[in-house]
């Protein structure tokens, strides 16, 4: 049974249709990265698992219960966290307060504590005291991800993890893949990126217009196949 | 020496406001919903008050007690079943919605209660006071004071040392973000309006024992309490003290001046202040 799976996934804002008909699956411990031009309905997807918007509830099941219905807070408690698009910090809290509030609505004991995401990210503990706000781009993501593991989630989503950010601090935020990967979470990611994105998935979704038009393992993948998906297949003369 | 008497009341007369402010701060600070019936609550507190006192023969500072669970159940339901439904990028429906209640609340407590106007019994302590010096204290107004300080005080610790405050904060900052971290921001919503309603019952013990009340008074301790509010800073609890105090203050200076003008100076205080900051002493940082 894979840990999560959609089945004719859509969803609207008003009448403008973002997604159709989207399925996806991810297997315990798999990493699955997400590519897609802008607009092409990556975020809409991770609203959507998340509990943001909400679905008919056969739509998406997590551990073989249907989940597609349940609001945010109530996902978030079954063991899907989000590290949402733009990051999203409080601005109100401190990096620690930001942390700690990600295990507001899960408090389990696991790989992830307070002193587990300093040692994942050690420039936070340096920061704890100032607000999450005043921190630069890269150490916010890192805020993010750390909120997130917070609550020793299940599922990982990741939305555009190193959009915007310096190539030295996508180095960093990479580097703490596999030592979640190894906490035994599953991931989603959704990245612009292709070639990152193909280095650390085990498999990949790629997204156009609302719809999955391509899948497979990063080996089974060719370059001309992920292109056409991306950005459409421009018909011969 | 009856300046600095003057002053002294003033500042007493300010912990007052502040207590009807503090719950209007701290509701209007977690979701920026000003309620139009918070005077009104406040004398629905008193009345609460006042019929525990008669049918159970309590004195009102144990009665409070008993009331303040009962007005944080009222007012979780208030939010949870009604505000809550309101709020939203429009500020208009809320307003709307508790403005009716105001109106729904002075006519309900007419009815029940008629226009007569009460006194909380203190047996004799609204008349105690102690000597500091030259200047004579009233105990009633001293204690006033003293419990607006402690009410703010016990609200900051909830607001920046515990999980609740941390999750207060952060459904105000984004309600959908807090509810990626298992916080229900409708239960949030209801928890601050219970809390503001076990002030507005302490509030309700201080209208009641240190004056009279009848139904028709809610609406001008709106106005002191929504005065204060502004000027301390919205969102900002210990400006709404000082907000508090700055009205109490003017009103005092203003009477020993001209007995008239007492009223009239508060409001011209919270205009100057407003000049001269229009965004109120210790505004927020973000908004
Ligand atoms: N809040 C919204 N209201 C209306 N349309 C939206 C909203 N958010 C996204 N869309 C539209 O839905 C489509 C998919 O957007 P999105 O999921 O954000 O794409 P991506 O994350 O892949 O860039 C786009 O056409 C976008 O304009
Ligand atoms: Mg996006």
């Amino acid at each position: 049974m894979a840990l999560l799976e959609t089945r004719n996934l859509t969803a609207f804002y008003g009448d403008f249709q973002a997604l159709f008909g989207v399925d996806i699956r991810v297997e315990e411990g798999e990493t699955i990265a997400i590519i897609g031009a802008n607009g092409a309905g990556k975020t809409t997807l991770m609203r959507s698992l998340s509990g943001v918007l909400k679905n008919v509830p056969d739509a998406i099941t997590f551990e073989g219960q249907a989940i597609g219905d349940l609001p945010a807070d109530a996902v978030m408690t079954r063991g899907i966290a989000m590290v949402p698009e733009g990051r999203k910090l409080f601005p109100s809290l401190s990096v620690e307060e930001n942390l700690m509030i990600g295990s507001y609505g899960r408090q389990i004991k696991g790989a992830w504590s307070l002193d587990a995401v300093y040692k994942l990210f050690p420039v936070l503990q340096e920061r704890r005291n100032n607000p999450g706000t005043a921190l630069s781009g890269g150490q916010q993501q890192m805020v993010a991800i750390g909120r997130a593991l917070m609550s020793n989630p299940r599922l990982l989503l990741c939305d555009e993890i190193s959009l915007g950010l310096a190539p030295v601090v996508i180095k960093d935020i990479y580097a703490a893949i596999p030592r979640i990967k190894a906490s035994g979470a599953s991931m989603v990611i959704v990245e612009q990126d292709i070639g990152q994105a193909l280095k650390v998935a085990d498999r990949v979704y790629c997204m156009m217009e609302g719809r999955i038009t391509l899948s497979g393992t990063p080996e089974a993948l060719s370059r001309e196949a992920i292109h056409d998906a991306y950005f459409g297949k421009v018909e011969a003369a | 020496m009856i300046w600095v008497n003057t002053i002294v009341q003033g500042i007493l007369l300010g912990g007052l406001y502040a207590l009807f402010a503090a719950g209007l701060s701290l509701v209007f600070g977690i979701m920026r919903l000003v309620n139009l019936a918070h005077g009104d609550l406040i004398v629905l507190g008193a009345y609460l008050i006042l019929l525990l006192v008669t049918l159970l023969g309590l004195s009102p500072f144990v009665a409070v007690l008993v009331a303040a669970p009962a007005m944080f159940a009222l007012g979780w339901a208030l939010q949870r079943y009604m505000l809550n439904r309101v709020l939203g990028d429009d500020i208009l429906p809320p307003l709307l919605v508790t403005f009716g209640l105001s109106i729904v609340l002075q006519n309900a407590l007419l009815e029940g209660f008629s226009a007569d106007s009460q006194r909380l019994p203190t047996a004799g302590l609204a008349s105690a006071s102690i000597e500091l010096g030259a200047i004579n204290v009233g105990v009633l107004p001293l204690m006033t004071l003293v419990t607006a300080v402690l009410v703010i005080v016990v609200l900051n610790q909830i607001f920046y040392r515990t999980r609740l405050g941390r999750a207060f904060r952060a459904t105000s900052d984004d309600a959908v973000t807090a509810s990626l971290m298992g916080i229900k921001p409708a239960n949030i919503f209801a928890v601050a309006t219970g809390i503001a309603m076990i002030i507005v019952t302490i509030a309700a013990l201080y209208l009641g024992t240190r004056a009279n009340f009848d139904p028709s008074v809610g609406p001008a301790r709106l106005i002191y309490a929504f005065e204060a509010v502004i000027i301390g800073g919205l969102g900002s609890l210990w400006g709404t003290l000082l907000g508090g105090i700055i009205i109490g203050l003017a009103q005092t200076l203003g009477a020993a001046i001209n007995p008239e003008w007492q009223i009239l100076s508060g409001h011209i205080a919270f205009l100057l202040v407003l000049l001269v900051r229009p965004r109120g002493l210790f505004p927020r940082a973000v908004d």
